[in-house]
């Protein structure tokens, strides 16, 4: 073993060499300290949305819209004003804290309307025909984005450093941060819907 | 912020009915006079009104001394004879008792059928007659109508309208009516999309749809007579009972107390469906017809405008207090009976006062909406004890007296007894578990409420019970004057609560309350209670696994039948509870029984099986167990019955071979 060998100076320098390299990751790190938008994406945000197809059945040209990111998906901060907005425009009147009630579970793999944030972007504002109101005029759009980004965050979509870690309430579910991935899964029609 | 909140007082003056009782030398004749006299002041001018009082007062007498004469017998004291005058399948719907023409069968809502083809004995020889499919799968909560050969199915949303044709092998289909209710209206129901029957009348069927609309129905045709719609949805405002129609009016309430909608009791024509009245249950007088016939027993009762002065400020507007259940009629009275829905939000910090009218009784003349009394059984209620129950209208010995009483087994716990004629309470026992309250005072009519207990924002109160859907929620009793005793199905659950902010978009739940169910002592989430209303005892109980969320109905033949959410269907000695018979259906159970004679002159009992409800949405809206907040903290209760039942829709019917 030749490290038995080495003076001490070596091991002071090798030593000294660690500290540059931790010191060096800790400043490279600091750089992605994510930030905090404080003035909120102009509404025109909202309309510069590319559609994205619900249907991968296309007669026309085949195209799959590239999933666009919505605004806060890596931004803590913004999921989680989204998870105290999704509570104060009673998203959890129906959706509870995922699980689901008059609204279907939205912390589980299944996706009536599909879970890109685009998807869900037009379910919040546009409604959906099965009860979904229509929030679109009654919540900002920014504000509609950080509500998708917690949505998303139910199920696990959203890395674990951004997802909410604790909860100011009753304790009712697991965290988001600690809830594992639930591979989105397209669902049927809801039940709710059929019409013999 | 007008928040009056009502000292207690002493007791009332005493009606002289009721000081008839309190003193019973007192001379009955004078008192007669004096009751005709108080009425006639009171308003009570027109004839038939005095007609019926005289009726009353004859009953009352002639009630007085049956009681007296009545047998030490060990059979629980009912006076069949006076309680078949009173029960009034017989007025206005013919007195077949082969036929189920109204919810609870007849006007005194006993859920009893005169059949006594199947009994006891020969119940366990039950076989499967025929079946059929509605093809949804939501919570079948409706209780099938038979009049005539033909037997009407209200389906959950869509609210679809079948007619099957009893008098051919297999009842097939005769027509169907399909209201199509608008999608949206599914975004307002509170607990699944549930629809609680239909009532016939004069030819026509009638029924609510789950987007406020009433409709009638021609029952030979299928072809809609009237469509009214009587709610808007983006009030918060859904309708999920079955209509009762009392002497040519529709009568019919909202749903929406987790929605903040306005509660009120509305009366259509029969005939054109048009309106006759609206009754509201918050608000000033005028508009909760209150006027100078009312005549509260309690003096928390009392008072101008309590529906607006036991608010803060506009919160009346929002308040909750709608009737989503039952509706029982005293012809002899001319008096309707049914309870009004808790006060919104369900976090009580929000709206301090006693929030007149919401968790409160009524009695009212159909003929134009008037209440004549008024009961506030839970003042600023706490717990979402949302009172809709079922009122069984009866006449009872009560201390050596025969009482015209109605029966409520109450969400808080409690069997209330009142006088129907006064609102008066005359006993509160306990049938279930209870945290919430040490009783019922009553001299004042109110619960003794056990502070710590109460619901506060920002603070989690553990052990609440019963429940948020109480000891009982909707699912209906049933009465049997042969054996004198009253069938509860219920449930056994207590809950955790926290208050949460509240914040009113019409349209969307308000309700500001995070919840966690789970069971009550013992484990067993359901139980169905034998209550002997004279003794003012439980006679016997069967503990279920899950909450018994189907109404149940006795016979003639002394069985009663329940349903399970497994989707067991039970028959049960009506004497001893004893299990006789038991068939599987493809689905939960939580539908109501009915028992009818087919043209074939057999004896039928038909249930749907299809589960759901608030019980059942875990399954009937496919909900995340995960999430012990789920359905308002139902879920947590029920994460087993996934792995118990699936979603079905499904009637049966049995008959003898």
């Amino acid at each position: 073993m030749r490290s038995r060998f080495r003076s001490g100076a070596a091991r002071r320098r090798g030593r000294r060499a660690g500290l540059t390299a931790l010191l060096l990751i800790l400043f490279a790190t600091a750089c992605e300290r994510e930030e905090r938008n404080f003035q909120g994406l102009p509404p025109s945000a909202a309309s510069s949305i590319p559609p994205v197809r619900e249907s991968p059945l296309q007669p026309g040209p085949p195209t799959r819209s590239a999933s666009v990111s919505g605004p806060y998906e890596g931004n803590a901060y913004g999921v989680s004003q989204g998870k105290t907005l999704y509570n104060q425009f009673n998203c959890s009147g129906c959706h509870f804290q995922g699980g689901g009630g008059i609204g279907p579970p939205l912390m589980d793999a299944d996706w009536i309307y599909g879970s890109d944030p685009q998807n869900i972007y037009e379910t919040i504002s546009e409604g959906r025909p099965n009860g979904m109101p229509a929030f679109g005029g009654k919540i900002a759009p920014d504000q509609i984005w950080q509500i998708v980004a917690y949505v998303r965050s139910m199920s696990g979509l959203l890395r674990k450093d951004v997802a909410p870690g604790r909860n100011d309430d009753m304790q009712v579910r697991s965290q988001e941060q600690s809830t594992q991935k639930a591979k989105p899964v397209q669902s049927a029609i809801p039940p709710s819907s059929e019409r013999p | 912020m007008g928040v009056n909140v009502l000292t207690l007082q002493a007791r009332p003056t005493v009606s002289c009915i009721t000081a008839a009782f309190a003193n019973p030398r007192q001379d009955r004749s004078t008192c007669d006079k004096v009751v005709l006299g108080q009425m006639a002041s009171a308003g009570y001018a027109d004839s038939m009104t005095k007609r019926s009082v005289l009726v009353a007062i004859a009953l009352f007498s002639l009630g007085c001394s049956r009681g007296a004469e009545r047998p030490a017998s060990q059979q629980p004291a009912v006076h069949t004879t006076t309680l078949s005058a009173r029960t009034p399948a017989d007025t206005g719907t013919g007195s077949d008792d082969g036929q189920w023409r109204m919810p609870a069968r007849n006007f005194a809502s006993t859920r009893y059928s005169g059949l006594g083809q199947i009994t006891a004995q020969n119940v366990g020889h039950l076989q499967l007659a025929w079946t059929f499919s509605t093809g949804v799968t939501r919570g079948h909560e409706a209780g099938p109508l038979v009049v005539d050969s033909t037997m009407y199915v209200v389906t959950p949303f869509p609210n679809i309208l079948y007619a099957l044709d009893l008098s051919k092998p297999g009842a097939p289909a005769k027509w169907t009516y399909k209201p199509s209710p608008m999608l949206a209206a599914q975004g307002v129901a509170c607990c699944d999309l549930v629809n609680r029957g239909a009532v016939y009348y004069d030819g026509k069927i009638y029924y609510n749809t789950l987007d406020d609309h009433t409709v009638a129905v021609d029952a030979k045709t299928g072809k809609e007579v009237w469509k009214t719609q009587v709610g808007d949805i983006n009030r918060g405002e859904s309708i999920t009972m079955a209509p009762l129609v009392v002497k040519g009016k529709v009568l019919v309430g909202n749903s929406g107390g987790e929605f903040g909608v306005r509660g009120w009791l509305t009366a259509l024509d029969a005939q054109s469906g048009k309106l006759a009245w609206r009754a509201y249950h918050t608000g000033p007088d005028k508009d909760v017809l209150i006027g100078s016939r009312f005549k509260p027993f309690y003096s928390q009762d009392r008072g101008k405008d309590l529906g607006v002065s036991s608010w803060p400020g506009d919160a009346w507007k929002i308040g909750g207090g709608g009737v989503w259940g039952w509706i029982s009629y005293d012809p002899d009275l001319n008096l309707i009976y049914y309870g009004t829905a808790n006060p919104g939000p369900w976090n009580p910090d929000i709206r301090p006062g006693d929030n007149k009218w919401t968790a409160a009784m009524f009695a009212r003349d159909p003929d134009t909406g008037e209440a004549v009394w008024a009961y506030q059984w839970s003042p600023h209620d706490l717990f979402d004890y949302d009172g809709i129950n079922e009122l069984i209208l009866l006449d009872l010995p009560i201390k050596g007296q025969t009482r015209k009483v109605l029966i409520r087994p109450e969400r808080d716990g409690y069997i209330y007894v009142l006088d129907r004629t006064t609102g008066e309470v005359l006993s509160a026992d306990p049938y279930g578990y209870i945290t919430t309250t040490k009783g019922v005072d009553l001299k004042t009519g109110r619960p003794i409420e056990v502070p710590e207990k109460a619901p506060q924002t920002g603070k989690v109160v553990r052990e609440i019970c019963p429940a948020a859907p109480g000891a009982k929620d909707w699912q209906p009793s049933s009465y049997s004057p042969k054996t004198g005793l009253l069938y509860i199905p219920h449930q056994n659950l207590c809950q955790d609560e926290e208050g949460t902010e509240a914040n009113y978009i019409s349209g969307t739940p308000y309700v500001a309350a995070i919840v966690k169910m789970y069971a009550g002592p013992g484990g067993n989430r359901g139980v169905v209670t034998a209550w002997d209303p004279v003794a003012r005892k439980k006679v016997w109980e069967i503990k279920e696994n899950f909450p018994v969320w189907s109404g149940t109905v006795v016979t003639a033949g002394d069985v009663v039948f329940y349903g399970t959410m497994e989707g067991w269907f039970k028959a049960v000695d009506a004497h001893t509870g004893k299990q006789l018979w038991q068939f599987k259906t493809g689905s939960g159970i939580i539908g109501q029984p009915v028992v009818y004679r087919g043209p074939d002159q057999k004896e039928y009992v038909a249930i749907m099986s299809g589960v759901g409800g608030w019980a059942g949405a875990v399954v009937a809206g496919g909900l995340d167990v995960r999430d012990s907040s789920a359905a308002l903290g139902f879920v947590n209760a029920m994460k087993d019955l996934p792995q118990a039942t699936t979603k079905g829709g499904m009637l049966y019917a049995f008959a003898l071979p």
